[in-house]
C-alpha cells in the first residue's frame, strides 16, 4: 500500500516534534506538582493534607479536556489583569502554556497517588535512621526517601506518561499545530480524512512503542542491584 | 462568579449530562460484552489465539481517543463503499460514531483488565476444578470467570470513571454533551470560567456517584470477602 501524503510528511513530522515537546514540558511540571503533592498528602500537617486531597480528587474528577479549554478560555481576563499589572498590556496565554499547565495539572493529580504510594513503601526505619545520623528532615528527603522512591515509581509513572502523550491531542482542540492540528489541517485541503488521521495514528503509536523502550530501560538502571521479584 | 447564569443554564447542562451518561453506558457495557471474548483469547497459552487480540489491544491503546474518533467519523467518509452500505446512516450520525468509537476504546482496555484478572485467579482454584472432573470450558465459565470477574471489578470501576471522562472528546464530533453544551452555552454568553466550573462539578458529582455505586456493588458481590487467600 503506497500512502500518498500530498507534501504534508514534514508537516506532520513537525506536528510530532511538538507533541513531543509539549508531552515532555508538561512532564516536567506535572512531576514537580506530583511530588508536591505527595509531600503535602503525606505531610503531618491536617491542612496540607487537605490541600493534596482536594487537589488530587478535583482534579481527577474532571475531563482533561475540560481543564484544557478551561485554562485557555478561562483565563483570558485573569492573564489580561496581570499583564495590566507587570506593565504588559495584552498579555496571554498561548496554545502550548494552557496545554503544558493543563496537561501537567492532570499529570500531576495522578503522580500525586503514585509518588504518595512509592513514599509509603519505604520502610520507617531508613527515615529513622536518618533522624538518628543528626540529617535534617529535607536532607533525608532528598537523600534518603526520593533516590529509593523513583524505583518504586518509575512504573506508574510510565504508565502515567503513556497517557500523558495520548492526551496531547486534546491540544490540538485549541489551535496548537501538533500532530492533530496538522493531520486537520491536511485534511481540510485533501479531503482524504481516513489516510491522515491513520497516519496520525501510526506516529502515536511508534511515539508509544518508544516510551516504551525508554521506560523499560529506565526500569532497568533504577531496579539494579535489586533481584527480579519471581512474576 | 455569576450565580444567575450558572442556575439559568442548569438544565441545558443537564440536558448535556444525560447525554454523556447515555454515551458512557452504552461504551462500559457494550465494551465490556466485547471484551470477554478479547479478554479469554488474550489470555491464551496459544500465541496464535492470542497475536489478534493482543494487536487490537495495542492499536487502541497506543493510539489517542481523539484520533480514533476522528477515523470513525471523518475517515470513514471518504470511501464510496461505506458511503453506499446500508450502515451509513448510523455512521453519519455522530452519536452513533461516538459510542462504536468509545465502546470499540474501552473495550481494548477491559480486556486487558480481564486479561490479568484471570492470570491472578490463584491456579489451584483452576487444578481443583479440573480434578472435580469440570471440562476447560466448564472451568472457566464457573471457576475462572466469576473469580476474575471479583478480581477485575475494581480495575473496571477505574475505568468507568476514565470512561466518563473520555466522553467529553465526543464534543470534538459536533455532539452536545456536558462538555459540547458547554461550550455552545459559552459561545452564547462569553462566561468561560462560569459554565466551564458549572460542567466540571457536574463531572465531579457523576464521578462520586458512580465511585459510590460500585463501593456498593463491590460489597454486594463480596469481593472482599472472596479476596483472602
Amino acid at each position: 500500500m503506497n500512502i500518498d501524503l500530498y507534501g504534508f510528511g514534514p508537516a506532520l513530522a513537525a506536528g510530532a516534534l511538538m507533541t513531543v515537546q509539549l508531552a515532555l514540558t508538561a512532564l516536567c511540571l506535572g512531576l514537580v506538582l506530583g511530588l508536591l503533592g505527595a509531600l503535602a498528602k503525606t505531610s503531618p500537617y491536617k491542612f496540607l493534607q487537605w490541600v493534596g486531597g482536594t487537589y488530587s480528587t478535583i482534579v481527577r474528577g474532571i475531563p482533561e479536556l475540560l481543564w484544557v479549554l478551561l485554562i485557555y478560555f478561562g483565563t483570558v481576563n485573569l492573564m489580561r489583569a496581570i499583564g495590566e499589572y507587570v506593565g504588559i498590556p495584552g498579555l496571554e496565554l498561548n496554545a502550548f502554556a494552557a496545554g503544558v499547565i493543563a496537561l501537567g495539572l492532570c499529570f500531576g493529580a495522578y503522580a500525586t497517588e503514585v509518588f504518595r504510594g512509592a513514599i509509603l513503601a519505604i520502610p520507617k526505619g531508613h527515615r529513622e535512621a536518618g533522624l538518628a545520623l543528626g540529617m535534617s528532615r529535607s536532607r533525608i528527603f532528598i537523600k534518603l526517601i526520593m533516590p529509593q522512591m523513583w524505583r518504586i515509581a518509575l512504573p506508574g509513572l510510565g504508565n502515567l506518561f503513556m497517557i500523558l502523550m495520548k492526551d496531547t491531542a486534546l491540544v490540538s482542540v485549541i489551535g496548537l499545530e501538533e500532530i492533530m492540528r496538522h493531520s486537520q489541517i491536511a485534511v481540510g485541503f485533501t479531503k482524504e480524512a481516513f489516510t491522515f488521521y491513520l497516519v496520525a495514528a501510526f506516529i502515536y503509536l511508534g511515539l508509544t512503542i518508544l516510551a516504551m523502550t525508554g521506560m523499560y530501560l529506565l526500569e532497568k538502571r533504577a531496579s539494579r542491584g535489586f533481584l527480579r521479584s519471581a512474576s | 462568579m455569576n450565580w444567575e447564569v450558572i442556575i439559568k443554564w442548569l438544565p441545558k447542562l443537564a440536558q448535556g449530562a444525560t447525554l454523556t451518561l447515555e454515551l458512557v453506558a452504552i461504551a462500559v457495557i457494550a465494551g465490556l460484552i466485547l471484551a470477554i471474548p478479547l479478554g479469554i483469547a488474550r489470555s491464551s497459552r496459544h500465541l496464535s489465539v492470542r497475536a489478534l487480540p493482543y494487536a487490537y489491544i495495542f492499536f487502541f491503546r497506543g493510539t489517542p481517543l481523539l484520533v480514533q474518533l476522528f477515523l470513525v467519523y471523518y475517515g470513514l467518509a471518504q470511501f464510496d463503499a461505506v458511503r453506499k452500505s446500508a450502515l451509513w446512516p448510523y455512521l453519519r450520525d455522530p452519536f452513533w460514531c461516538a459510542s462504536v468509537t468509545m465502546t470499540l476504546h474501552t473495550a481494548a482496555y477491559i480486556a486487558e483488565i480481564l486479561r490479568g484478572a484471570i492470570q491472578a485467579v490463584p491456579p489451584g482454584e483452576v487444578e481443583a476444578a479440573r480434578a472435580l472432573g469440570m471440562s476447560k470450558w466448564k472451568a472457566l465459565f464457573y471457576i475462572v470467570l466469576p473469580r476474575a470477574g471479583r478480581i477485575g471489578l475494581p480495575a473496571y470501576s477505574n475505568e468507568v470513571i476514565l470512561m466518563l471522562k473520555a466522553s467529553a472528546l465526543a464534543s470534538t464530533v459536533t455532539l452536545l454533551e456536558l462538555t459540547g453544551m458547554a461550550r455552545t452555552i459559552i459561545a452564547r454568553t462569553y462566561l468561560p470560567v462560569e459554565i466551564f466550573f458549572a460542567a466540571g462539578m457536574f463531572y465531579l458529582v457523576m464521578a462520586y456517584v458512580l465511585v459510590r455505586g460500585f463501593k456498593l456493588l463491590e460489597r454486594v458481590l463480596r469481593v472482599d470477602a472472596t479476596q483472602g487467600r
